[in-house]
């Protein structure tokens, strides 16, 4: 027989219930949906820049966007994508614990 | 160029890669420790490491050449090449890490629980190790030869006898080393030359190169690769999207990608290293650009020469000249030669891990060292058989496989609880298998020329729906052979290491769940 630990979340999740698989779907939905946000950002611009380019027919603009522009928007994404799954992380650690008395360790 | 420098600075980065891996000799004891340097790569380290075995010839020689004949168009190579790691950043990173697999056959077969899955993606992983390790050898072989006018096979011999000492001696954790001080080196030898490049450009009057505008781009100068050549100025449109979509997504199957992200402590760190990598690769792009752009001024015989790739290792000489321009020269072999060693490193670790763990009957460090040279002799093989192609094309062809076979696969095994084995093996035997024949028709150049031609030499645009669209409805049609730890599975590559050590800590009690609290609260402790 299991005691029932401290934690019951946590326990739902490690003993594979219902309802822990429940809260791992949810953390699942977040953290895709954080990524589809980042892929979106990167991939609407990159699918139409070929086909503006080839309408404008000026190169300066394309070394300048392709050449040095797009480098820090990248990092920017990738930046805004790690802060924003890791809140989701934290978000979810504290709905595991949530039933802590305030205090304990 | 003049050799008295060149030589010696190739020498000096042979000899650096060869000391730097001994040391890790020293270190490298256990099987944990040869494979995945025991897990304990911190995030900037490890991202050095990361980037400096990313940076391959394609990068440092390929994409100056091709910007250098087909103007600026060709920048979507090196964006490209960058864009990939961010989407491996949100899709992959973190689970990859969490499923806690060393190779992307341990992946499958740990997801799918199916042993025939991980024999196909086995099969998959070495075929696109080999086609990535071709252009290296060839990269190195014509750099030699520029160099010394060595016969084009003793380039690519030397990097291949360098990368199966280095490799077989110390695994993964000397080339952690090696792989971070290469990555240092290759921005040295781009970065300090670029410099004096743009002063002489400066003194020379500053004029900027004439590049032809627009899509109409010079068919007559490929040289090598001429078809393919022909195809990219008969329908650059669609040579352009494929070379993104293979790119953007064939980055997070590279097998020698795939292998780092094991050496992260945790999913956490995984993610924060790949942002690190982001920046230190698309710093080093902005490079190899300018070169092209300063080529087309200063060499511009290039544009109808075999080797457009060779351009970078002539400029400084052609540019700055006298001893100045002699030292520069020397300066870019070595970083030249940096790449081929350590891009060629990663791949034979990785394609040699899948062997040896595969194919070969036993494991074991011997078996491994074995399956090194196995995993080398036969891209060297190949480098002797196949024309040669511009080594970004041929490298992009590569990624091509990669995003048909591997980036479904990643993708729907990470966020798809329906993914079947049966399912996984139909996306990665119709993608795959479908951009593998047709990278395999185009090195041996059977259609020359014409749509079908087009369609060969880029098959991302058709063979990545191809793999994702099998997978997909296979796994619909079959939704009994879903794996019955599908649910643990998900939850292990989802959830963060603060919570699932308290896991891992009762799993080691026998399952007391009285020690859980206690496992527990050191768990969630484990910060930044």
């Amino acid at each position: 027989m299991h005691r029932l630990p401290r934690h019951r979340t946590q326990w739902e999740i490690d003993e594979q219930t219902t309802l822990g698989a429940a809260y791992v779907r949810s953390l699942m939905r977040s953290q895709l949906r954080a990524g589809i946000a980042a892929f979106a950002v990167l991939a609407l611009p990159v699918v139409t820049m070929p086909l503006f380019f080839g309408a404008l027919r000026n190169a300066t603009v394309v070394w300048a966007v392709l050449g040095f522009g797009c480098y820090p928007l990248l990092v920017l994404i990738a930046w805004w994508y790690v802060r924003r799954a890791e809140r989701n992380e934290r978000a979810f650690a504290r709905l595991v614990r949530g039933a802590d008395p305030p205090g304990t360790p | 160029m003049n050799e008295a420098y060149a030589i010696p600075a190739v020498a000096v980065v042979v000899l650096a890669t060869v000391l730097i891996g001994g040391f890790g000799l020293r270190i490298s004891r256990t099987t944990s420790d040869f494979y995945v340097a025991s897990r304990t790569v911190g995030p900037s380290l490890n991202a050095a490491a990361i980037s400096g075995e990313y940076l391959s010839a394609a990068s440092f020689l390929g994409v100056a050449g091709l910007v250098l004949v087909y103007g600026p168009d060709m920048l979507w190579y090196p964006v490209g090449y960058t864009a990939g790691y961010l989407v491996l950043l949100v899709f992959v990173a973190a689970p990859l890490r969490r499923s806690g697999a060393y190779t992307l056959p341990d992946f499958a077969e740990g997801r799918l629980e199916s042993r025939q899955v991980r024999t196909v993606v086995s099969v998959l992983v070495v075929g696109v190790g080999w086609l990535y390790l071709v252009p290296q050898l060839q990269g190195a072989g014509l750099t030699l030869q520029i160099l010394t006018g060595a016969p084009r096979w003793l380039g690519g011999a030397l990097v291949a006898a360098v990368v199966v000492l280095a490799v077989a001696a110390g695994g993964m954790r000397s080339i952690t080393f090696v792989q971070a001080f290469q990555y240092w080196l290759k921005l040295t030898a781009l970065l300090v030359p670029a410099f004096f490049l743009l002063l002489a450009w400066h003194r020379d009057g500053g004029a900027p190169p004439a590049f032809p505008a627009g899509p109409e781009l010079p068919s007559s100068g490929a040289g090598t690769g001429q078809p393919i050549a022909t195809s990219r100025a008969d329908h650059p449109l669609y040579a352009t999207y494929g070379l993104i979509v293979a790119t953007f997504l064939g980055t997070m199957g590279l097998p020698h990608v795939v292998v780092r992200f094991y050496t992260s402590p945790n999913g956490r760190a995984a993610r924060r290293t790949t942002v690190f990598v982001l920046a230190l690769i698309g710093f080093f792009y902005l490079l190899p650009p300018l070169y092209g752009w300063l080529g087309r001024l200063y060499a511009p015989e290039l544009t109808h020469a075999p080797d457009a790739d060779a351009a970078v290792l002539l400029l400084p000489g052609r540019t700055v000249g006298g001893i100045g321009g002699d030292l520069l020269g020397a300066l870019v072999a070595g970083g030249a030669f940096a790449a081929f060693l350590s891009t060629a490193s990663g791949l034979t670790m990785a394609v040699a891990g899948v062997l040896s763990q595969d194919v070969l009957p036993a494991r074991g460090v011997r078996h491994f060292r074995l399956a090194t040279v196995l995993a080398m002799t036969v891209p060297l093989g190949g480098t002797l058989l196949v024309s040669a192609v511009p080594v970004a094309d041929a490298v992009g062809m590569a990624f091509a496989v990669s995003a048909s076979s591997f980036c479904p696969l990643l993708v729907l095994g990470i966020w798809w609880r329906r993914l079947t084995p049966p399912g996984a093996l139909a996306g990665l035997i119709l993608g795959g298998g479908s951009a593998l024949a047709a990278v395999t028709l185009t090195f041996a150049e059977v259609v020359r020329s014409g749509w079908l031609h087009t369609l060969l030499a880029w098959p991302a645009i058709w063979s990545v729906p191809v793999g994702f669209l099998a997978m997909i409805l296979v796994s619909l049609a079959t939704p009994g052979h879903i794996p019955p730890h599908t649910s643990a599975t998900m939850t292990r590559l989802h959830l963060p290491e603060s919570l699932t050590v308290r896991q891992t800590a009762a799993a080691a009690e026998g399952g007391g769940t009285g020690t859980r609290a206690e496992a527990g609260s050191t768990g969630t402790r484990e910060g930044p």
